[in-house]
């Protein structure tokens, strides 16, 4: 076991150098530069600049450059936020996006895996049938739909609840009140949601139909034990593989909901650096996420050899 | 003599009785599965609207009219829109007064072409690397499939739109590059079936019969992984039509005054309140497509699972 996650982990040096190697020389392949303004500088300031920033290097020594500063966790200044490092950029936006994600999640693993063990539980139900429609909707209505319905909803008409009248923010961060994180957090936990459900619902219905339900049944126990004790730990199993790709769901998710509901988060960080040509934050947002999903996908592999005793890791 | 003829037709009679192959027995399946024809029949109605748009249309999908602006269509409910829009305007105008139903139908045609070609470009790339990968044996399918592993782990919307922003939003390429990323799930089904098919003994057969090695993946071990193929295609179009709305609203998809579906919903989101038909056509026309693209996607699993049979 430990020489398995030792192995893994050397792995994941290769593939984070070719990961950096793809994505450096993708994006100095586009044309303009990160100084190229309205304004034309005097030569000698545009030469200046390059200097300051290796730009007047050839392409292969900047990589190294760039490699070089890499290993020492440093991911060199932002081209266009004048006076920031990528590091301080990414570490200001990421506690805002960590904490719209991690809530998503949660409310989208606990709502996602009881909508998916009821609909199992009465499978082709009407309950199963507006489960899994709920679900059909929640990955088909993108975000950016679903956020304007809401914030008209929530926000602008307010809604009547328990004799309260509710309105929530439509925008902004406001350090991160809960009546801020309402909304995003629904729009983002959305499809997470749908999809949870959709994946509990097909292994709870698989996992219902093996032989031990079967002898638990016919031992009499009451059936909630067997809903939760027996078929539920082995019905989750597929969620744990599904955490590398559910990350990717809420990152593409965040890029939309934070653009709309104007938060400060690392997505935002991202379009602008991409659409200003800011080489080295969008290359060291997509480095971090992309180590961020390497080291989730070992996370989940470990998980699943802890969780079922018929995986075994050599 | 005569005996014998006669039973010989008695022979041939049983065997006329035409049997049934697996795509006849998954056709039968699939008629028979409801959501699956209903998706199929919606499919056919979009996709023939879009491609009769420009005569179906009565107007040009860009002749402006400042003189309607923003106007709900004749019959919707309510009085709370500024103004009627009158006339052929069936789904009302939009922000500029272009007709809103020529404008979803030749977003249709985006849209759709951009979730057929991107599907494609997927489906050659997957299937032509996953059964190299699967064919050639151990050693390079390793290193093949590390890289397949590698870009699954880099963020791929980002990928995408690095990609547009190098190429200037060109959109022919936004297919490619679209395309380019979903092509790796494919590359694993495809391997994976690779891998069991040719251990069985007809590719034996073909080798020994001296079928070149490329030739034995065209004709024997693709037509082989067709099944599982069609089901992930039929997947990976709703994904594709759903990514390019997305880069279209983050302002990275097609320029005016071309439009898709993403272009539509996101204007149409910005004017909700004063005009919602402007939200609500677009996305109703999308949700449905993808609906269907599901539910067939779904049905054809269902139809071409042997697990079932």
């Amino acid at each position: 076991m430990t020489s398995f996650v030792f192995r893994r982990l050397l792995g994941v040096i290769p593939t984070l150098l070719v990961i950096v190697t793809l994505s450096f020389f993708l994006m100095r392949l586009a044309p303009g530069g990160p100084f190229d303004t309205q304004r034309r500088l005097p030569p000698e300031i545009q030469r200046n600049i390059a200097a300051a920033y290796d730009l007047n290097k050839p392409l292969y020594q900047q990589y190294f450059i760039y490699l070089d500063r890499l290993v020492h966790f440093d991911l060199g200044p932002s081209y266009r936020t004048k006076d920031f490092t990528v590091s301080e950029l990414i570490a200001e936006g990421l506690p805002v996006s960590a904490r719209l994600g991690l809530g998503a999640m949660a409310i989208a693993l606990v709502f996602g895996i009881s909508l998916g063990t009821l609909a199992a539980l009465r499978q082709n139900s009407a309950a199963d049938y507006s489960v899994m429609s709920f679900a059909m909707l929640g990955i088909t209505i993108p975000s950016f739909v679903t956020a304007p319905v809401l914030m008209l909803v929530f926000g602008v008409w307010g809604v009547k609840f328990l004799g309260h009248d509710i309105s929530l923010p439509v925008g902004g961060w406001n350090n991160g009140a809960v009546a801020n994180l309402v909304l995003p957090i629904a729009v983002l936990a959305l499809p997470e949601t749908a999809i949870v459900a959709r994946l509990v619902r097909g292994s709870m219905v698989e996992v219902l139909r093996s032989n031990y339900i079967r002898t638990a049944r016919a031992k009499g126990l009451p059936e909630h034990l067997i809903v939760l004790r027996h078929a539920l730990p082995p019905a989750l199993l597929p969620l744990v593989s599904y955490l590398g790709p559910a990350f990717a769901t809420l990152l593409t998710g965040s890029l939309v909901v934070e653009r709309i509901f104007a938060i400060p988060g690392v997505g935002r960080y991202f379009i602008e650096g991409a659409i200003n040509r800011d080489y080295t934050l969008v290359l060291g947002v997509v480095i971090f996420y992309a180590t961020f999903i390497i080291l989730l996908n070992l996370v989940a592999d470990l998980l699943y050899a802890a969780l079922d005793p018929r995986v075994r890791y050599r | 003599m005569t005996g014998g003829a006669s039973a010989d037709t008695a022979l041939d009679r049983a065997f006329d009785v035409p049997g049934r192959s697996l795509w006849a027995d998954a056709r039968r399946r699939l008629v028979g599965n409801k959501a699956a024809v209903i998706g199929m029949a919606v499919l056919a109605c979009v996709t023939l609207t879009a491609i009769l748009a420009p005569l179906l249309s009565p107007y040009p999908y860009d002749a402006t009219d400042y003189g309607l602006i923003s106007c709900a269509p004749d019959w919707w409910p309510g009085s709370g829109a500024m103004c009627r829009a009158g006339g052929e305007h069936w789904f009302g105008t939009d922000a500029v007064g272009r007709d809103l139903f020529v404008r979803v139908l030749y977003g249709a045609r985006v849209s759709l072409a951009v979730g057929l070609v991107a599907s494609l470009v997927s489906l050659i790339l997957g299937v032509g690397y996953g059964a190299l990968a699967g064919f050639v044996g151990p050693r390079l399918d390793e290193l093949m499939m590390r890289f397949v592993d590698v870009l699954y782990s880099l963020p791929y919307i980002f990928l995408v739109i690095v990609l547009m922003v190098i190429f200037n939003r060109n959109f022919y390429l936004m297919f490619v590059a679209i395309g380019a990323v979903e092509w790796l799930t494919m590359a694993r089904i495809v391997r994976g079936e690779t891998l069991s098919i040719r251990q069985k003994e007809f590719i034996e057969a073909a080798r020994a019969a001296g079928v070149g090695p490329f030739s034995t993946i065209l004709r024997h071990i693709v037509p082989n992984v067709v099944s599982p193929v069609v089901v992930y295609v039929t997947l990976t179009v709703p994904n594709v039509i759903l990514a390019e709305s997305f880069l279209s609203f983050l302002g990275l998809g097609i320029q005016e005054p071309l439009t898709s579906w993403g272009v539509l919903i996101s204007q149409g989101a910005d004017q909700m309140e004063s005009a919602p038909w402007l939200l609500m056509f677009p996305t109703l026309f999308m949700a449905a497509t993808l609906f269907s693209f599901n539910f067939i996607g779904d049905g054809l699993r269902d139809a071409l699972d042997p697990k079932d049979r």
